[in-house]
């Protein structure tokens, strides 16, 4: 019980530095809205979509998952920077269970998610997105979005407290998630790709989150389906399997290091 | 009572490579202040993540209010505080914030939480910049911030790591102030230090730590009689040196040294003020007039020295691990020698 009320507390931590600092949440929900922006008007005119409604119907699925998938980029700095300046030392003197700092992190990054998506959506929105599956699967969909952010969140983990510098955690993360976002079917479709890179799409987390997405919001997919592989023609199971992996495998490794963090 | 008891503590790093702790004892006794001083390096640090909880020693037991370091760390940090230059606070909140935010973490509930951030706030007269980001507060204010939030469950055992180490003079001051008060509320403190005047001023008795091991250990007049008693000094113009000396080979009785840099005449006195005066009076009757006069007595530098054979210097520039620094050193040092 106290260790949900510890974690609690730690996000509560993170809220209110949104509140003392509020330019954070400014410049992280500004860079989405401006993705929005630059995708639907730079590449909207030059790739065909063949969905009613255009280009942007596609595009905003795979802009939420991009961003949500960046979320490991602020656990990863957020925790490198407490680390570095000594607030993980303090915390970890403190009597609260184990896995409060980290959980509470990541629970502080999925509350931030929520605004961001909202901003994004409402963004989307007046540049012409219009998901049509319905009240229930359009929050469907952003849920799912949620929770994939809060297992992206304890890779983050890991990467925050295995750098000795927040700026390394912040390469770090944009090295590997950038290309992994591009390598999707977020943005453009995969069959343009060279035959290797559309399987290594195919299977991609982010093509099959994406993917997912698209059909909860209401869309047919087509720009996944390049080999009729389990991963293109089952994307919400897929992307299940995806989550509770990612967070079966990252979680006990990640508060595992968090005890040890300091250790050396 | 032994508040805190430390014992053969090692501690390697780099697969053994580097030794920070190599055999490290030492005790506090209860409600008392022990100082633990040595240059940068020594194991300070290490010795106060052990006993906080935050680091396992490779071997060696450990205790803090009679409770074992390593078999229960947890029932340790019920009753512990840390505070210093690897604890910190969130610099982006209020220093309210961060106090409620820890009074939780101790499990006070919301409302004792906030009554206990106010106290403190008082109490370390914080209570106009409480509302304040702690980014705007000096170097004092976040120091004594810092102190508070160890301060929140009133613990029995205080560890203050190095607590003015980058501090202003009138910030020390400020900081040395507050700890004396917390000494008087009866806290047992172990306070690391690489000020020789700090752990004079605060501690009642004082470990000298080099290389991993204590080397001495005892009240700092126990370490200053160590080192030797006082020494009378004297400073003369350069042509009154020899007669100077004579006479304080007369009254010392043993060895004399003469400083010609510092135009100095010294030598250990027994007598202490006798011999003082009567310096005085034979240098009035040769007719000699000394620039100074006076009886030293040994300063913690000089134990320093006399036991570890170096200075402990207070800002020792560390050499840079990393080549690239290094190499931009060497290159402005070059620089600067042009000019």
């Amino acid at each position: 019980m106290t260790a949900i009320t510890d974690a609690l507390v730690i996000m509560k931590r993170q809220l209110l530095q949104l509140v003392r600092v509020p330019e954070v949440l400014i410049f992280s929900t500004i860079q989405p809205v401006m993705f929005v922006l630059l995708f639907r008007y730079v590449f909207g005119g030059s790739i065909s979509s063949g969905q009613p409604g255009g280009y942007v119907q596609l595009l905003m699925p795979g802009i939420f998952v991009q961003t949500v998938a960046f979320t490991l980029a602020g656990t990863a700095v957020g925790l490198a920077a407490d680390m570095q300046k000594g607030l993980i030392d303090r915390f970890r003197s403190l009597p609260i269970s184990r896995g409060a700092v980290v959980f509470g992190r990541t629970l502080g990054d999925a509350a931030l998610n929520v605004v961001v998506l909202g901003v994004m959506g409402f963004a989307g929105f007046v540049v012409g997105w219009r998901p049509s599956s319905g009240f229930v699967h359009i929050v469907f969909g952003f849920l799912f979005l949620l929770v994939f952010g809060f297992a992206m969140s304890w890779i983050g983990v890991i990467i925050g407290l295995s750098v000795r510098e927040e700026r390394v955690a912040q390469n770090l993360v944009f090295i590997s998630v950038f290309p992994l976002t591009f390598l999707s079917n977020a943005f453009a479709p995969t069959t343009g790709m060279p035959k290797a890179l559309q399987y290594f799409a195919e299977w991609n987390p982010v093509s099959t989150m994406v993917a997912a997405c698209r059909e909860l919001f209401g869309l047919k997919n087509e720009f996944g389906a390049t080999a009729g592989s389990f991963p293109s023609s089952h994307p919400l199971v897929m992307s299940l399997i995806y989550m509770v992996l990612i967070m079966a495998v990252f979680m006990p490794i990640s508060i595992r290091k968090y005890i040890k963090a300091a250790n050396k | 009572m032994k508040s805190v008891i430390a014992e053969n503590l090692v501690k390697t790093y780099n697969k053994g490579s580097v030794r920070a702790l190599d055999g490290l004892s030492l005790e506090v006794e209860e409600g008392t202040v022990l100082g633990v001083l040595g240059p940068n390096g020594a194991g300070k640090t290490t010795t106060v993540r052990i006993l906080a909880t935050l680091l396992n020693p490779d071997s060696g037991h450990a205790s803090v209010g009679g409770i074992d370091v390593l078999k229960s760390p947890s029932e340790v940090r019920k009753i512990i505080g840390l505070s210093g230059q690897y604890a910190a606070v969130d610099e982006t909140l209020t220093g309210w914030d961060n106090l409620v935010m820890f009074g939780r973490l101790y499990h006070l509930n919301a409302n004792a939480a906030k009554a206990r951030a106010e106290e403190l706030l008082e109490q370390f007269s914080l209570s106009e910049s409480g509302k304040r980001p702690i980014r705007t507060y000096s170097g004092g204010m976040r120091r004594r911030l810092d102190l508070a939030a160890s301060l929140i469950v009133k613990p029995k055992v205080l560890f203050l790591d190095e607590p003015t180490t980058g501090l202003d003079p009138r910030g020390r001051q400020e900081m040395w102030g507050v700890i004396d008060e917390l000494v008087k509320g009866g806290v047992t403190i172990l306070l690391t230090t690489q000020y020789l005047e700090e752990a004079d001023q605060l501690a009642d008795e004082i470990a000298v730590i080099d290389h991993g091991k204590v080397i001495a250990r005892g009240t700092s007049d126990q370490l200053k009689l160590q080192v030797g008693g006082e020494r009378l000094e004297i400073i003369v113009e350069n042509q009154h040196l020899n007669a100077t000396n004579e006479i304080v080979a007369r009254i010392s009785g043993s060895a004399t040294s003469i400083d010609e840099g510092m135009r100095q005449v010294s030598a250990p006195v027994t007598t202490g003020s006798k011999a003082l005066i009567e310096a005085a009076r034979a240098l009035d009757e040769a007719g000699i007039h000394p620039l100074d006069i006076g009886l030293k007595r040994p300063s913690l530098d000089d134990v320093f020295l006399s036991l570890t054979g170096h200075v402990a210097e207070e800002k020792k520039e560390e050499e840079p691990t990393d080549p690239r620094e290094k190499r931009r050193r060497i290159k402005e040092a070059k620089k600067g020698a042009k000019k």
